[in-house]
């Protein structure tokens, strides 16, 4: 592994932190469309992107 | 449904033969060096052993109560995993450099291989060991006795008896140690246990995963469905974060905590760090274990939801996953949900237990055995069995301990509040971990009090409490504080109140703990071996770079860049092309080196670091095992050895040089001398012969003619007599010159009056002046003059200038001036003449050896010996005076000398 993808995973990692987190968290927690809260859909749509993201950038790098 | 419990009970020992045969298999492979789990894949899946029975049956109990409450446990774990390769390849790196087996050995090795942070860790790690196996006990023990109680209802979930948690424990203790304990391998991968671990976490995955979609698509129309439902049944705000009962700092540290706990726990250590078979896993297993996390959680919510709607409690929750298939008669769906769930606990009390078993072989217990000397287990040959021995009491102790636990305080706790106590004990090992591999500033003593200071922090703010939940200690102690201390509250310490006691715990012990780890390290000095240690450890990725050694089996390559960094490039690259030459085909560097290549390149290395490193470096290339601290630290030692040694060699080499210089500047002079010798030799030779030469003429001519005449005879005789004289003198003057030069003259050393002298050298050259009719001069002071030297050679070299001068004055009318003056401290004699004088560029010239004035304006002959002056400038100079050659005031020139003034009688003597 090159030093740019694991620096870049690094940030990714502080990225998640914050999207994991309050503040963050308390703004989601004041959307709830028809009254069904948000804060579930969005843990999880946040997880599988922060999941996704790290596959590409891990992933990407054998290619090259 | 009577058959429900046997079943499932003979599913479950089928399903641990299964596991047996599994954890054969792949050891068989290992050995056979054809691996099934080297791969990122079975990786990620060794490390989903995380997810244990809390994550099975827990998670929906929290859930219930909490709703996304239990997210945090696996968000941190993600995070972790996105800090695989920036942080936890750093640790790999160094556990592989340097045969780390366990996380007290990384702290010990760390620690300048102390035996006390060993011991400590692994107390703590069998401390924080407890409470979690208690759990996995305690959810199987729940399964089974829900199995077996199923036909009445739900009214059984509470009616759990002791009884079955014992047999669980007995069980579960006997297959561990069948199953960890089967041969030593403390150094070796347990790679047939990854692989057994690695099926159970696919088999939890997919047992949870029918379980999820049974309730979400059998028991309701789909997640909307159930969302509609919750909403209906007022379970809404278990999707809200208020539903948490959380607060923003509890769910950061939770989530830290998880973090952290997915390396320290012992099994989580043992297997991302000691059974990793190659770094490189880490790569895939950065996105595929948060993915992993990210799929058995996806129903967790709806089972919980589900539960919930269906009619049960909060209370209950905890069993919802085997529950809802048996309440709504899926009979075999329940069997597998169990199979999941025995998985779930049995990979996590397999591995836990082995690491900590270890631990306490390797760091705690062994080290104490082998220092008793009353033992004698030092030179026991064979220790194997009592190391077996001692494991097996480890993996009793510890489950025993679980079980304790289980039934003074498991009882009355939620699957979860057990889980979360493991996490913050084990989280005591961060800050040394972290700070061990980042600074090298911290030492022995800050780990020591940090992690001791953690711990009773922990057992205080956390375990304390629960002991207090479970009833065995007053409310009181609680509510009001011990004496009634308000400050002292366990869950409220110093006021810090409002927090979730797990949180509160985490804050304080972690805070105290990296406090006390970094102010005792900058307080007290670490040892020497500590240093290296540290440096060893924080700068690993530059002393090692040498990612393929960790391979199993010897690649030609390693060995290739073994050679290249003990031997150098091309002294390496010399080997190989004859082992080349040898087989007839290049090498590959990825193919296999034999036994041959092998013994060469440990040969090579002996002769550059000695045998025994060289033999810890091969062996690390062969073997697979890595080099440990004892003999890098023997490394270390040689090649500081082989530096000094080049060292002196260099030093030795410059000497040389200096001297082979310094003869070869003796060389040239002496070579000079030789030279000037030889010049002397055939002047004087020359010299010599002149007078012999007139002497045998004149005496032929006088024997030839006996009839010559008287005068003319007496004419002859008189020159045969005057050239004799000369060579008398010529001899006399080589014989002084010589005697001189060599330093054998016999100095006559005595304190003189120097005007008392220049007067008898006066006298004795009457007869030259008058000879010569040369009108004399003398200008010599009355007063006392007061010299130290040898009176015979000044007379010389006064009646040499005196004779010198005659020779050049005209005649007649010559005039010759003697001059005696003080100076300062010298005095100086002066010889001036009104002869032709000296030019300037021969002044200097008149004092070396047979350099003679031509125009002895008389005889045009010379008739000195040519020596004169050279030796009246070896006799001055002798004295510390000095000669030279100026102009005179009588128009010639002036021969000069001086000599000290002896002031008193100083002693010049030599």
């Amino acid at each position: 592994m090159l030093d740019r993808p694991v620096a870049r995973l690094v940030a990714l990692a502080l990225v998640a932190l914050v999207l994991f987190n309050f503040p963050t968290l308390a703004i989601v927690e004041r959307i709830a469309p028809g009254g069904v809260p948000l804060l579930p859909f969005y843990l999880f749509g946040v997880w599988a992107a922060v999941i996704a993201a790290a596959a590409w950038l891990i992933e990407r790098q054998g290619e090259e | 449904m009577g058959w429900l419990a046997p079943t499932a009970i003979l599913v479950s020992l089928l399903y641990l033969g299964l596991l047996f045969a599994l954890a054969s298999w792949g050891d068989r492979r290992a050995e056979a060096g054809r691996s099934v789990i080297a791969n990122p894949y079975v990786y990620t899946l060794s490390l989903a052993v995380y997810c244990t029975a809390w994550t099975y049956f827990g998670s929906v109990g929290v859930a219930a109560a909490q709703g996304v409450g239990f997210l945090p446990v696996y968000l941190g774990p993600t995070l972790l995993a996105l800090l695989f390769l920036g942080f936890v390849r750093k640790i790999l790196v160094i556990a592989k450099a340097y045969g780390i087996t366990s996380i007290a050995d990384f702290a010990s090795a760390r620690y300048g291989k102390s035996g006390v942070v060993a011991g400590l860790v692994t107390i703590v790690a069998l401390v924080g060991s407890i409470p979690y196996i208690s759990l996995q006990l305690k959810a199987v023990a729940t399964g089974v006795g829900l199995l077996i109680a199923h036909g009445g209802g739900r009214d059984v979930l509470a009616g759990m008896g002791a009884d079955t948690a014992l047999i669980v424990t007995v069980l579960l203790a006997a297959f561990s140690i069948l199953f960890g304990t089967r041969h030593i391998d403390a150094t070796e991968h347990h790679q047939g246990m990854v692989l057994a671990i690695a099926f159970e976490s696919l088999v939890k995955l997919f047992c949870f995963l029918a379980v999820g979609l049974f309730v979400t698509w059998g028991l309701f129309g789909g997640p909307f469905e159930l969302l509609a439902r919750a909403e209906e049944a007022g379970l809404s705000d278990r999707l809200a974060f208020t539903g948490t009962r959380l607060g923003a700092a509890d769910w950061f540290v939770l989530t830290l905590l998880s973090g952290l706990a997915a390396l320290l726990l012992p099994r989580q250590f043992q297997v991302v760090v000691i059974e990793n078979l190659d770094i490189r896993h880490l790569e895939r297993a950065s996105w595929l274990f948060p993915l992993y996390l990210f799929v058995i959680n996806l129903f967790v919510l709806p089972i919980a939801l589900g539960g919930l709607i269906l009619g049960g409690t909060v209370g209950e929750a905890d069993s919802f996953v085997l529950a809802l298939p048996l309440v709504h008669g899926q009979s075999w769906l329940a069997i597998f949900a169990f199979l999941g769930g025995l998985s779930a606990a049995t990979a996590m009390v397999i591995v836990e237990t082995v690491a900590v078993s270890t631990m306490i072989s390797n760091d705690l217990v062994m080290p104490i055995l082998l220092r008793m000397k009353a033992l004698g287990l030092a030179r026991k040959p064979d220790l194997t069995r009592l190391i077996l021995g001692v494991r097996r009491a480890g993996i009793l102790l510890a489950l025993l301990g679980g079980y304790l636990f289980f039934q003074g305080v498991g009882e009355a706790m939620g699957l979860v509040s057990i889980g979360y106590i493991a996490f913050a004990g084990v989280a005591q090992f961060a800050p040394l971990l972290v700070l061990g591999i980042a600074w090298k500033g911290a030492n022995r003593n800050g780990a020591v009090v940090g992690l001791l200071a953690g711990f009773l922090v922990w057992l205080y703010t956390l375990v304390l409490p629960s002991f207090v939940t479970a009833g065995m200690l007053p409310q009181s102690l609680v509510a009001e504080g011990p004496f009634g201390l308000d400050l002292l509250r366990p869950t409220a310490l110093f006021g810090l109140a409002g927090l979730n006691p797990v949180a509160h715990c985490a804050i304080w012990s972690l805070t105290v703990n990296t406090g006390l780890v970094v102010l005792v390290s900058l307080l007290t000095r670490p040892s020497d071996l500590e240093r290296l240690q540290a440096i060893l450890f924080v700068d690993v990725e530059q002393s090692r770079r040498t990612p393929r050694l960790w391979r199993g089996e010897a690649k030609v390559g390693a060995l290739e860049e073994l050679l290249v960094r003990f031997l150098g490039r091309p002294a390496a690259e010399a080997i190989w092309r004859e082992e080349a030459a040898r087989r007839g085909r290049p090498l590959g560097p990825d193919e296999p080196a034999d036994a041959r290549l092998v013994e060469r390149a440990e040969r090579q290395l002996a002769r550059a670091i000695g045998a025994a490193s060289a033999r810890a470096v091969v062996a690390s290339a062969v073997r697979g095992e890595t080099v440990g601290p004892d003999a890098l630290m023997e490394i270390l030692d040689e090649t500081q050895k082989v530096l000094e040694y080049s060292r002196r060699l260099e030093q030795k080499s410059h000497e040389l040089e200096a001297a082979t210089a310094e003869l070869r500047r003796a060389n040239e002079r002496l070579r000079e001398l030789d030279r000037l010798k030889d010049d002397f030799l055939a002047t004087v030779s020359h010299e010599l012969r002149t007078p012999l030469t007139s002497i045998r003429s004149f005496s032929e001519i006088l024997l030839d003619n006996p009839d010559l005449d008287a005068e003319e005879r007496a004419h002859f005789l008189r020159i045969i007599t005057s050239e004799s004289e000369r060579l008398t003198r010529l001899i006399n003057d080589v014989l002084d010159l010589s005697k001189i030069e060599s330093g054998r003259m016999d100095w006559q050393v005595a304190p003189a009056d120097l005007g008392e002298l220049v007067r008898a050298a006066i006298r004795a050259g009457q007869g030259i002046l008058a000879e010569r009719g040369v009108t004399l001069e003398t200008a010599i002071p009355a007063e006392p003059t007061p010299v130290v030297c040898d009176r015979d050679r000044i007379v010389q070299v006064v009646l040499n200038l005196l004779s010198n001068a005659c020779k050049f004055v005209p005649r007649p009318g010559g005039r010759v001036r003697v001059e005696l003056r003080r100076r300062g401290a010298v005095f100086e004699v002066r010889v001036e003449d009104n002869g032709p004088g000296v030019p300037p560029s021969q002044r200097e010239a008149v004092f070396e050896k047979f350099h003679q004035l031509t125009g002895d304006l008389n005889t045009q002959k010379p008739t000195g010996t040519g020596l004169g002056l050279t030796i009246s400038r070896q006799i001055v100079e002798r004295f510390g005076g000095r000669i030279w050659v100026e102009d005179s005031p009588l128009g010639g020139a002036a021969l000069c000398f001086t000599l000290p003034v002896a002031e008193e009688v100083t002693s010049l003597a030599a």
